[in-house]
């Protein structure tokens, strides 16, 4: 056995390594968060703080009405997405699973096409402001990523067609049922292993999005988590340019000290670092079966 | 004698027809259950995709809004000729092309060799373990990357300018008005969120090889190395093959957030971190030129569709079963 695998040591310590590569500006992030100000305006940000202070915290906790809100927005189009999403999705790949379905391969097509062409930035901003006028709503934040192309359907769609015995469907058929109890009673309890998989998918994509927010948001109530952080950071890059009298002039344009800064980043990350253990299965899953097979 | 055998073909022609409407009417009353499934999602494709195709047509109007899209002028190849006019042009798709092509290459390299380690370790959970850690940047929003970068590469309280480099003797770095250091920063952005996915990929790659070509291999005399040249690798070829031509097939799109929110937008970076993706947001979003952002997007679009389908050609060459269609 000891010739089949490489020495163990070297191959831990070099995983080792990049472990803490890929973990190193996440902890950095928290213990900046948890750092004295003035320490950061002495030392920098630091892996071992001279002062640590949990005063960024208790300022989010206290004053900050933004964030909550702004949670309040995430957690929403969050819980709404990725519920339609995933049922639009698995009513419009169930049919396509289908054999018997008339009109599939045009159907299919029409799905298809969608991975392989796109309108672009400019006529798709167009289409939802000018021709359906969701400039500053929570449609806006919600629409653009419901299907955004036929990928996820394609992978719903192979999954029905392998793994649900057609003589299943039509003997439920035969005995009365319609194809909506089919579809409900039959189809969607055999398939949560891929509902479960496209599901965590959407809920990341929505947690994660702040694109949709930067181009149709432009009013700070409809702000998410995302966009919150965002906008705080276009304030940052107006001094990080400009370059000009230090840490005090953040503090002289109204700005978030540097603690309470990365305490909201980590707001933004912390429910994905907390769940990410026990889902992590899933998330593997679903990275997998959308590479090897579109 | 003719005129009743017409007839009858006749009335045998109608018969059919209109055997042929009743079991289309059939049909759909059969499936129309399923046809009422399909309506939402299509309808959505139509508008978050169909439409937006046929709108790349404003990139050839000169767009008014005081007449409106549809009825604002026609201008022909105007707004083509204005971008490819620009040094633009030439910068933009320069660094979407260079850098996308430096990611494959790096990513690809990387990822194959952190997936191998990660297979020659024997503890299950240590394994896992390491998957998850590498696996983590992947997850967060780029904005969040982006507050990442700026506690390492901030001027004034940065990790790198206040601990790292007096360590070393030198000083500070304006690091968000200096475009030089960018290529090698956003590189490395890049590896640090991408390369744990293409890692994962390879990783079930490799585990489904079988165990008994090793095993013939080490009583041969092979030494580890030669077992990743002459087995790991080749039998991974065909999922390398398969991801570095889907990434050549979408080497003109960029990843939007790593060249918006890493360089925060910065103005003096412009020469080096400036993708298409970018030019085309900043056309419609910051300076509101709509003619040329369009355009540079229709441009985007359509090399893109001319990449993907030579790329699938190619896979399909490869291997018929990869291929996307």
């Amino acid at each position: 056995m000891k010739t089949n695998h490489m020495n163990q040591y070297a191959v831990h310590a070099i995983l080792i390594l990049l472990t803490a590569a890929c973990v190193f500006p996440f902890l950095l992030l928290i213990t900046s968060s948890l750092t004295q100000e003035q320490a950061i305006v002495r030392d920098g940000y630091s892996l071992l703080p001279k002062a640590w202070s949990i005063e960024a915290y208790e300022y989010l906790w206290n004053k900050s009405t933004s964030l909550v809100k702004a949670y309040g927005i995430t957690v929403t189009i969050t819980i709404v997405g990725t519920t339609v999403g995933l049922l639009i999705s698995a009513l419009l790949a169930y049919p396509l699973s289908r054999g018997d379905m008339p009109l599939r391969g045009t159907l299919s097509f029409i799905v298809f096409f969608t991975l392989l062409f796109n309108g672009g930035l400019v006529p798709t901003y167009l289409v939802f402001t000018e021709v359906f006028d969701m400039k500053n709503t929570l449609l806006a934040l919600i629409i653009p990523g419901l299907l955004t192309n036929g990928f996820f359907i394609l992978l719903i769609r192979s999954f029905f067609s392998t793994s649900i015995p057609v003589p299943i469907i039509e003997s439920a058929y035969i005995d009365g049922a319609t194809e909506f109890k089919i579809f409900y009673q039959i189809v969607i309890p055999l398939s949560l292993p891929i509902l479960a998989t496209i599901g965590l998918m959407l809920t990341i994509g929505y947690w994660n999005d702040w694109f949709n927010g930067l181009i149709y948001v432009t009013e700070p109530e409809l702000y998410s988590i995302q966009n919150l952080l965002n906008r705080m950071l276009s304030n940052i890059q107006f001094l990080q340019q400009t370059n000009i009298g230090g840490n005090n002039s953040t503090a002289a344009a109204g700005l978030p000290m540097n603690s309470v800064r990365m305490a909201m980043a980590v707001a933004g990350i912390l429910p994905i670092l907390c769940v990410y253990p026990f889902f992590q299965k899933y998330f593997v899953k679903g990275l997998t079966i959308g590479a090897v097979k579109g | 004698m003719e005129t009743p055998q017409i007839a009858q073909a006749v009335r045998a022609g109608e018969r059919k027809e209109s055997g042929r409407l009743n079991f289309i009417l059939r049909k759909l009353k059969r499936y129309r259950a399923l046809f009422l499934m399909i309506i939402p999602g299509m309808i959505y494709l139509i508008i978050n995709n169909y439409l937006p195709m046929f709108g790349v047509v404003i990139a050839f109007k000169d767009i008014n809004y005081a007449k409106g899209i549809l009825g604002s002028d026609w201008i022909g190849f105007k707004n083509f000729e204005y971008l490819f006019e620009t040094k633009d042009a030439w910068i933009i798709t320069r660094n979407t092309i260079l850098y996308n092509g430096a990611f494959i290459v790096i990513n690809t390299v990387l990822a194959i060799a952190v997936a191998i380690l990660l297979n020659e370790v024997k503890k299950k959970l240590a394994s896992r373990f390491y998957q998850s850690a590498i696996l983590l940047p992947y997850l967060i929003s780029m904005v969040v990357v982006g507050y990442l970068g700026l506690s390492l590469l901030n001027v004034e309280s940065g990790f790198i300018n206040k601990q790292l480099l007096p360590l070393l003797g030198m000083d500070p770095i304006a690091w968000y008005t200096e475009a030089k250091y960018w290529p090698y920063i956003l590189a490395i952005v890049n590896i640090w969120k991408n390369v744990g996915y293409l890692c994962i990929i390879y990783l079930a790659s490799i585990i489904g090889i079988d165990h008994e070509y090793y095993e013939a291999a080490t009583i041969d005399g092979a030494n580890k190395w030669h077992q990743i040249r002459s087995i790991t690798v080749p039998l991974i070829m065909p999922t390398i093959t398969i991801m570095t031509l889907l990434a050549i097939g979408r080497i003109f799109y960029s990843d939007f957030g790593l060249f918006y929110q890493v360089p925060l937008n910065s103005g003096p970076l412009q020469p080096t971190t400036d993708v298409i993706d970018t030019y085309v947001y900043r056309g419609l979003m910051t300076l509101g030129d709509i003619g040329m952002s369009s355009a540079a997007g229709l441009y985007q679009s359509l090399v893109g569709f001319v990449l993907v389908l030579a790329a699938n050609y190619a896979v399909s060459r490869k291997n018929r079963d990869q291929a996307l269609f």
